[in-house]
């Protein structure tokens, strides 16, 4: 617990306080932004490419505008060819525009090349099929070794290979030599398949003119309003303040909704002109094949041990199909350098070499996906440590304690030059293993065997860096550069708050942990505290909710607004109770005198004091009781093991989940059920990733996973329940302590669950090193090596 | 030439009449010409079942009838389960077992969940967590892994039946 700062007195934090937000959701009286439209409203439906690569060489709205109901269409040229420009600012980096409507060029089945704005949905989606295109067809480029080859079609003209981004990030020249005299070289591929979010709700939006403020009124289903909004004010050349973009409620995210997207921005041009509301509310093919994607990567990865399974050096080279654009405010960069930079993870690496490629390709572009590399570098570094093992006849946990950031080791600087805070790696470690062996799992595992299944327990340690801050993010050198956030806390004459915040929470239950984590430091109750959140015009510019950042650098700011109004409070209770207000502590909804137990005000005196009575205090404590204050931090470490028991049905192959157990540290819980769920959620998509989904494409570039009867996201069904176990290790990194852990199930999940397979398959040569492992993939394997 | 219908129905217990496309869905004649949004639609093609309504007592996907075809029935939906301002147990229990987080897909398994307990209670034998679990993999959520929710299902199941159920 070294390294924490000083806590102030709890409450509220640590409690599992039910939601705010439940209740509204439970009525079925939450806003989501397709539930605003109002009488009037106009609806977009947008004509996309059939192809996976075409030249556009006309395209004819006249069917379409002559339908009734018709009220407009555009096509790139009438909207005067707007484009989103994501931007590195890095040699090995090459910027492409993404056309908010394609022009000349379609890059990926499902491009968006005209509008159409029609009195209902239905209408618009009748006249978008009768826009007309000709195309002139093009060879697709589908994945990474077509888009590799030599002589191959380049997905941009300014590309060469293919190649968006190629960042040799870490290069040990001693790495040849170790590699040479090593006792044990481990090599391998790893691949994992190109993915989708699927929040439950599409992308939409829903935007007017208002008149009085001359601005556009945008409603957004987004995670990020301000690069919404941002993004809406490069792509049209007006100022930010044109715009002001509404995250009303918002039906999950998982990374698919932190970057801009297209139609957003068009449908915000078309306003611009009709002047008239218009809406648009993306169906889930559209989600599924012309939205955003993830996690299409491909590793090829040497690792030299000792004799005694010590890590000698690793060198990676790490190719992400990222898709036909880079995505914005992002880029494309955002998977290989996150890999590059962090593969390393939880284990000490004395000699690294990491090269980061984005390859182009025909197919939609990638988003950062809730977990974004790492659930692959953690694969990665878990099977390279499994495989060392094996190789050496040694107990794979052993050999992951040998090369781990060991207790006493913090703060830790490691050969990436990225610091890691406190955690708790070890301890996570060795009581998963005691939790697995008391709760029975080998004895299980030999009695499914027994039974004529196959089965094993796989293991995964992990770190989540979170709650990046411009400090670190600054080093990936985007133009846009995110981090910092901040928040405004506001008291009212009757004693209540108002926080405003740049995060925009989209499930996470932020309404309830902000509010837990101001009441604490104004002695209020939750139920006093509201949490305003996306919105433009209400709160500062903020970075929104994405990377497991919200609670730590939202949640910060809150605490510091809120510490600053404390203080308020008490120089005015120490006013009013002719004390010291250093003697002065709020609780319970009431300033006190320490030790002096009739000496009490109510908060909301004080408040009333301030608002109406302003002439009766010195001048310094009047005109209200509000702060403003930001936090900008370096970022912070969670960490976790995962294990789980599969079983495998050697006639079907099918794959089940017997038992799941997460042991996790994310520092200062500030709510347990949240927590839990977040854990909980994130673990059924890794397991997901690991088992289950995967966007498939043709080698024309074709998809095949349109609709939910391909892609198959699992139900109930697929997954048990998951058991966890909370250690906690405060960040000194973090005003509350607390660490992020948005992300951490699903990034732990698919690499326990790869081991597991592998365990249970370790009388036989396969031992798989890519995700999803489908039945199909085990059959084939167990009939090649005759152990079906 | 748009096909228009008079239908006439119950929704919650109060009667509507209005005049509806054939082509259009259930599930947007509910949430657009009727004012309930809480019905969601998350997949459009039968299933995600965030849009489950009751029809006639029974689940439905409302993405996959037209309006027209609810002409007469009886149509229950999440609006329909509290008591005024008060939440039914099975909503309580969605909160109280964290079942649900960003909460687009929460109307869909509460009416789905509403209908398995009233069949439940009706036949007297408490459902297994085994058995819940069968029923909740009838709809997708992105967010809890659900366990939240099976919990829930299956804590008012439980109070019900001890309850004498109604």
């Amino acid at each position: 617990m070294s390294g924490a700062k000083l806590l102030p007195t709890t409450q509220w934090v640590g409690a599992a306080v039910p939601r705010k937000e439940d209740r509204r959701m439970l009525l079925g009286r939450g806003r989501f932004t397709g539930d605003l439209a109002r009488t009037g409203t106009l609806h977009a439906a947008f004509a996309r490419s059939p192809f996976a690569a075409a030249q556009v060489d006309a395209i004819n709205l006249s069917a379409a505008l002559t339908m009734p109901g018709v009220r407009a269409a555009f096509t790139a040229a009438e909207l005067g060819h707007p484009y989103l420009l994501a931007i590195l600012e890095r040699a090995e980096f090459t910027a492409t525009r993404m056309p908010l409507l394609a022009g000349d060029q379609v890059r990926y089945v499902g491009e968006p090349v005209a509008v159409v704005i029609a009195d209902d949905p239905y209408i618009a989606e009748d006249a978008a099929e009768v826009v007309e295109v000709e195309w002139t067809p093009l060879p697709a480029i589908a994945g990474l070794d077509a888009a590799r080859v030599a002589g191959a079609r380049q997905v941009h003209r300014e590309l060469a290979g293919n190649c968006l981004v190629d960042l040799t990030m870490f290069d040990d020249d001693r790495l040849e030599e170790i590699f040479a005299t090593a006792p044990v070289v481990v090599e391998g591929v790893f691949t994992s398949a190109r993915v989708a979010a699927l929040p439950m709700e599409g992308r939409a939006c829903l935007a007017d003119w208002d008149d009085r403020d001359e601005q556009l009124v945008i409603h957004v289903s987004t995670q990020v309003p301000h690069q919404v909004r941002s993004g809406i004010a490069q792509a049209l050349g007006v100022p930010e303040r044109r715009v002001r973009v509404i995250a009303p409620d918002v039906g999950g995210g998982f990374g698919l909704k932190c970057v801009v997207g297209r139609e957003e921005v068009v449908v915000a041009g078309a306003v611009m002109r009709l002047r008239r509301p218009v809406a648009w509310t993306e169906d889930r093919q559209e989600n599924l094949t012309a939205s955003f994607h993830g996690h299409e990567q491909r590793y090829n990865v040497r690792a030299a041990f000792d004799a005694g399974g010590r890590l000698l050096g690793l060198a990676a080279e790490i190719d992400c199909d990222v898709g036909a654009y880079s995505a914005f405010p992002f880029t494309c960069a955002v998977e290989p350098l996150m890999a590059a930079t962090e593969l390393p993870g939880v284990y000490k690496v004395p000699a690294y070499r990491a090269r980061g490629r984005g390859i182009a390709s025909n197919k939609p572009p990638t988003a950062p996906y809730r977990g974004v590399s790492r659930p692959q570098i953690v694969l990665v570094m878990e099977q390279l440590m499994e495989r060392a093992a094996r190789r050496l006849g040694m107990d794979p946990l052993q050999v992951r304690r040998i090369n781990m950031i060991g207790p006493g080791e913090f703060p830790y600087t490691g050969v990436t030059g990225v610091s890691y805070d406190e955690g708790s790696y070890r301890e996570s470690l060795d009581l998963a293993e005691q939790r697995v062996t008391a709760g029975g799992w080998p004895a299980e595992r030999d009695r499914l065997r027994q039974a004529g299944l196959r089965a094993g327990i796989g293991y995964s340690c992990f770190s989540e860096r979170t709650a990046y801050g411009t400090p670190t993010m600054s080093q990936r050198r985007m133009r846009m550069t995110p981090g910092y956030d901040t928040a405004q806390v506001r008291m009212d004459p009757s004693g209540e708050v108002i926080v405003t915040t740049g995060t925009c929470g989209h499930g996470q239950g932020h309404e309830t942990t902000f509010a837990q984590i101001v009441a604490d430091r104004l002695g209020l109750h939750p139920g006093q505290v509201r949490l305003r959140q996306g919105d433009t015009d209400l709160s500062s510019y903020g970075w929104g909710t994405f990377g497991s950042r919200s609670i730590v650098i939202g949640g910060g700011a809150a605490a510091r607004a809120a510490e600053q109004v404390a203080g308020q409070l008490r120089q005015v209770a120490a006013h009013l109770l002719e004390a010291s207000a250093a003697d002065i502590e709020l609780t319970g909804g009431s300033a006190r005198i320490r030790g002096d137990a009739g000496a009490a005000v109510p908060i909301s005196e004080l408040a009333r004091v301030v608002y109406f009575q302003a002439h009766t205090l010195p001048e310094p404590l009047r005109y209200g009781l509000e702060a403003r204050e930001s936090f900008d931090p370096p970022g912070t470490f969670s960490n976790s093991c995962h294990a789980v028991l599969v079983a495998i049905d050697p006639g079907t192959c099918e794959i089940r989940l017997r038992r799941y157990l997460v042991v996790e540290d994310c520092g200062v819980v500030i709510n347990p059920l949240v927590v839990e769920g977040q854990v909980r959620g994130g673990v059924t998509q890794g397991v997901a990733a690991a088992l289950f989904e995967r966007i498939r494409y043709d080698s024309d570039g074709q998809p095949g996973s349109a609709t939910l009867m391909d892609y198959l996201a699992p139900t109930a069904a697929e997954i048990c329940p998951i058991d966890i176990v909370h250690l906690e290790t405060p960040s000194a990194h973090s005003e509350t302590g607390a660490k992020g852990m948005g992300e951490g199930g699903t990034i732990g999940a698919p690499a326990a669950v790869l081991s597991a397979i592998n365990d249970a398959l370790s009388d036989t040569p396969v031992c798989f090193g890519h995700i999803p492992v489908l039945p199909e993939d085990l059959h084939a394997a167990l009939t090649r090596e005759g152990a079906a | 030439m748009k096909d228009i219908h008079l239908i006439r129905l119950r929704v919650n217990g109060r009667e509507h009449e209005l005049a509806v496309e054939s082509r259009r869905t259930l599930a947007d004649m509910l949430r657009h010409d009727l004012g309930y949004t809480g019905t969601h639609l998350g997949c459009e093609h039968g299933i995600c079942g965030a849009c489950t309504v009751l029809v006639d007592g029974s689940p439905a996907r409302a993405c996959l009838m037209f309006g027209v075809q609810a002409d007469g029935s009886e149509i229950r939906t999440v609006e329909g389960l509290a008591d005024g301002e008060q939440l039914s147990d099975l909503q309580q229990a969605f909160s109280d077992h964290h079942g649900l987080q960003c909460g687009f897909c929460t109307p869909g398994f509460l009416m789905l969940a509403e209908a398995y307990l009233s069949d439940a209670a009706s036949d007297g034998t408490g459902p297994t967590e085994a058995q819940v679990r069968e029923l909740v993999a009838s709809n997708l959520c992105r967010c809890t892994g659900y366990q939240g929710i099976v919990e829930a299902v299956l804590a008012t199941a439980w109070s019900r039946r001890s309850a004498g159920a109604p």
